[in-house]
């Protein structure tokens, strides 16, 4: 199949949920009660909502995600001619390593990948 | 080797005979998506008996053994149980993305599945930037998460969305730069057929030297924190966080997240035997021409859900095996460790191939 294969899995995968959403829909009981629709939180009584300010260590973490991910991106091209250009093509790429494992370097010791 | 394309190819053929194209054309596609569900339906429902009956083995009791023989019909009566149970929800929840979020985590690993080889011409989508395709795919499952973490507005859920979230795409990195590049340098193609062909004179795992196998280890490590597993399982660490991201869920939505998992980790087990285990090749031994003979009479399909049947297996074991770590520790692990080495071990397999020193 060509690239109508993504067109098809995609509605596969909608008609998958909505079949079962709607199975559920149509023979699942229902009842309903003031504390049923609660979020659940132990048992407890529920206080202040859940979206608040969150820990910036996530972030930091997904920033360096971004520039390796990208990384990674540029060398895949590379990966698939490295054997047909041969020497030129690995000290390129070990260039372009050196780089981003000093950049690797400096948010280590910046303390950019330490927890706290 | 059986051609299935000439199987594949007969049946267009035979329709088309029968009636017009545009009918054909329908008709395939339903056909494919049938196929596809049942094949994702069944892996869940399989997945699911064989990880509870692994749990029984590694502890020393039976694991379900009630609804039918040996309990294998337990998983059955389980989807029917959440099939036919009521959809709560709560009043606080973001009504788009709480219903988006389902979506998003069953689409994905269903895409990936259409490009895997799983027989020699039985692929529904041979796309020539195969891997790429699969790590693109992959992350958008990482959205499905977050959503359904952040749209519960449920505090569990916020929390392990966001550590699911920080560890899949930490993990991402090692994954797609040592295991996946190092391959793709030695197969010189990023198409999964090509790969697996690439194998024919041996697997890469053996083939590849030292690097191949350290990038293997590699693989098995991310792809257990990839799809959520044990030793990485703080998404949904039942002791401190309940169920994660998907506490607020019940019924069929719960069942999709669940069902998503569990194909997750088929998908990394089919990943890893593409790539290193020759995929659907079969078991050969160097010299050994009668026994090479014979293993050529198993049917590549067989051979390819053997070999992920060892790896789904060994990631079971780790679950019986690791103590869970904490969010810093695996942080750590994947960029003090693990992203350093696998930077040397790509240069490492890149001079390898370069100086020609495959067997």
């Amino acid at each position: 199949m060509g690239s109508e294969a993504l067109v098809l899995f995609f509605l596969t995968g909608a008609f998958f949920i909505g079949i079962a959403i709607s199975i559920a829909a149509l023979f699942a009981p229902r009842s309903s009660n003031p504390q049923k629709y609660e979020p659940w939180e132990c048992g407890m009584e529920v206080f202040g909502d859940a979206r608040i300010q969150f820990k910036v260590g996530y972030y930091l973490f997904a920033i360096i995600y971004l520039i390796f991910d990208v990384e990674i991106v540029f060398l895949v091209p590379w990966a698939v001619v490295m054997k047909k250009v041969g020497t030129v093509a690995f000290v390129e790429a070990l260039i372009f390593l050196i780089i981003l494992g000093l950049g690797l370097i400096y948010a280590w010791k910046k303390r950019a990948l330490k927890w706290e | 080797m059986y051609d299935f394309s000439k199987m594949t190819g007969a049946i267009h053929e035979w329709l088309s005979s029968l009636m017009p194209s545009i009918l054909v054309t329908t008709i395939e596609w339903v056909l494919i998506g049938v196929v596809f569900l049942a094949l994702f339906a069944i892996l869940g429902l399989v997945l699911v008996i064989l990880e509870r009956k692994i749990a029984g083995f590694f502890q020393f009791r039976l694991g379900p053994n009630r609804v039918g023989p040996y309990g294998m019909f337990q998983t059955v009566a389980d989807t029917v149980k959440l099939l036919l149970k009521e959809l709560v929800s709560t009043n606080k929840v973001d009504k788009f993305l709480y219903n988006v979020a389902p979506f998003f985590v069953i689409i994905a690993p269903l895409m990936i599945m259409a490009v895997i080889p799983y027989g020699f011409g039985l692929t529904a989508y041979d796309i020539n930037v195969g891997l790429l395709f699969v790590m693109a795919v992959s992350s958008i499952g990482v959205v499905g998460i977050l959503l359904a973490g952040w749209s519960s507005n449920n505090k569990y859920s916020l929390i392990g969305a966001m550590r699911s979230g920080a560890v899949i795409i930490s993990y991402e990195l090692s994954m797609g730069l040592s295991a996946l590049l190092a391959i793709v340098l030695l197969a010189g193609s990023l198409n999964l057929n090509d790969i697996v062909m690439s194998q024919q004179a041996g697997w890469w795992l053996f083939r590849g030297h030292i690097p191949a196998i350290i990038a293997f280890v590699i693989y098995i490590i991310t792809g257990t924190a990839e799809t959520n597993r044990v030793p990485f399982d703080l998404t949904e660490a039942e002791s401190e966080l309940g169920a994660g991201y998907h506490a607020e869920y019940s019924g069929i939505k719960f069942a999709f997240f669940f069902l998503s998992e569990f194909v997750n980790m088929f998908i990394i087990s089919a990943l890893a035997v593409t790539i290193f285990l020759g995929g659907w090749l079969p078991f050969h031994i160097p010299g050994w021409e009668g026994f090479n003979n014979s293993m050529n009479y198993i049917p590549g399909p067989v051979w390819f859900f053997l070999k992920t049947g060892v790896i789904i297996f060994l990631l079971m074991w780790f679950r019986w095996t690791f103590p869970r770590l904490r969010i810093d520790q695996i942080l750590t692990l994947e960029w003090k460790y693990l992203l350093p080495i696998s930077l040397l071990n790509l240069v490492l397999m890149a001079f390898v191939v370069m100086m020609g020193w495959v067997f």
